[in-house]
């Protein structure tokens, strides 16, 4: 579904990612861990093209976005993005949050968009709040929003960008209810996080990035019970 | 008593006697044209100013970085000359041909204030965060788009405050405008003290200038806090 090649990213003088080489398949769940500065969140940006790749190449599907004749808005309209600091927009109302991108891009009319909103709310449990805005909200409350938000889109993907780093750890585990809830509907996700216990039980392949490649990779037992790098092992000895 | 029989004589010869008043309610009536017309063209052309800008910021468009060059120029030279100096070239030379003297006081306030307001508005801009667009583009929302329903709205918001100086300070800059032959208020006081040989009517002329100024920080008070609904807790 997508496929890296060869993915470069530099910020100045400072190579990020320094040749990444992925293919992700519909349905995956792939969880990315590694210590910060390992350049997890920028490959996780490159691959909606929110940073532009310095070299390398992002096939999604069966276009290559890259590419800079491909209308990158149509194929975003199809990967989903959650944010660590949840980037709800402040000016609109919880519903209107929900609403913008599918009213604008034409997908549902009003009423369709809201109705299909509401339901999404109910789902994570936040129905009352559609007339209320983000700055009323509790962190864990703005990331469930913030993720049915990007469901109101119907993606393809969804892409978390440590999604609950920035939470009171009391509100960890809705947010993560809620994506563990997703992944169950079989939607593919990429995610980045620190949270262990999430990668172990809903990850298909995890990811171990470091100073800007993947270090290792395979699915969650493998990958927690038989680290084969020295890197990982030092990596997961301080974070388990 | 001698102080207010003094003022008496001086209310009645200098509002009164030949109608006077009505110099100056003509002369008010031209300052608020005036103001009114030139914020208007200031916000319009600042905001193109500050949104042209930010496009071309990280954008390699030819035409976009012209204009962007032309937009760094109107403002360099608009904040580094005295309005009215340009308030001369309008009307001497640019505008010599318009008859009437308030529209190009208009145009040539209006192209000053734009400057700055162009400044404040990229103020603005920049004081929304960054994520705020991210999550719009991540939606799929054109950069344009994104601007108009989302940091626009945010943006506005911040610089009210600064907005609000700068119009106050525009409604106080046309008193320049009698140069270039408009009556307007302080205009007024002079053709009125030029008859009565008394220089007290500019206390009634300063009198109305901060009457209008208290108003306007009144209502743009007001609008502020409707405005700030939305985040309270922030």
């Amino acid at each position: 579904m997508i496929r890296v090649s060869n993915l470069r990213k530099s910020f100045g003088d400072i190579e990020v990612l320094r040749g990444i080489d992925y293919e992700i398949e519909k349905g995956e769940k792939i969880v990315i861990v590694g210590p910060s500065g390992s350049g997890k969140s920028t490959f996780l940006r490159c691959l909606n093209l929110l940073e532009r790749p310095t070299s390398g190449d992002i096939w999604f599907e069966k276009t290559r976005i890259t590419d800079k004749k491909v209308n990158i808005n149509a194929i975003r309209e199809q990967m989903g993005m959650v944010f660590q600091q949840f980037n709800l927009f402040n000016n609109l109302k919880i519903i209107d949050n929900i609403t913008l991108a599918p009213i604008k891009h034409k997908l549902q009319t009003k009423e369709q968009a809201v109705e299909s909103a509401m339901n999404l709310l109910e789902r994570v449990g936040l129905k009352d709040k559609a007339e209320a805005y983000p700055s009323q909200l509790s962190g864990g409350q703005k990331q469930r929003i913030a993720i049915v938000r990007s469901l109101a889109m119907n993606p393809k993907v969804m892409l978390f960008d440590e999604p609950t780093s920035a939470l009171d750890p009391e509100m960890v585990g809705e947010v993560l209810d809620v994506m563990k809830e997703l992944a169950e509907t079989g939607m593919t996700m990429v995610v980045v996080t620190h949270e262990m216990g999430f990668a172990r039980e809903v990850g298909t392949k995890v990811l171990f990035m470091d100073d800007g490649i993947i270090v290792e990779e395979s699915n969650p037992q493998e990958f927690f019970g038989n680290p084969q790098s020295p890197r990982l092992k030092d990596f997961l000895s301080k974070v388990l | 008593m001698e102080f207010f029989d003094s003022l008496k004589a001086f209310f009645y010869s200098s509002i009164i006697e030949q109608d006077r008043y009505k110099i100056i309610i003509s002369g008010l009536k031209n300052t608020l044209i005036i103001s009114f017309f030139a914020t208007i063209l200031g916000i319009a052309l600042g905001m193109i100013v500050a949104v042209t800008k930010y496009f071309a910021k990280g954008n390699g468009n030819v035409i976009l970085k012209g204009f962007d060059k032309l937009c760094s120029l109107y403002i360099t030279v608009v904040r580094g000359t005295p309005v009215m100096v340009q308030l001369f070239i309008w009307s001497l030379v640019v505008l010599a041909s318009w008859t009437h003297a308030i529209p190009v006081a208009c145009i040539g306030f209006g192209f000053n204030s734009g400057a700055y307001v162009a400044e404040i508005f990229r103020a603005g801009i920049e004081a929304v965060d960054v994520g705020q667009e991210e999550a719009g583009r991540s939606l799929g929302l054109t950069r344009i788009s994104t601007m108009k329903y989302i940091v626009m709205p945010q943006a506005i918001k911040n610089i009210l405050p600064a907005l609000g100086n700068e119009f106050i300070t525009l409604l106080k800059e046309t008193s320049v405008a009698g140069y270039i032959a408009v009556n307007d208020l302080t205009m007024a006081g002079s053709i009125i003290k030029s008859n009565t040989w008394d220089g007290r009517i500019y206390f009634v002329i300063a009198l109305i200038y901060l009457v209008m100024v208290m108003a306007i920080s009144k209502v743009l008070k007001t609008f502020e806090r409707r405005l700030a609904k939305g985040d309270k807790s922030k």
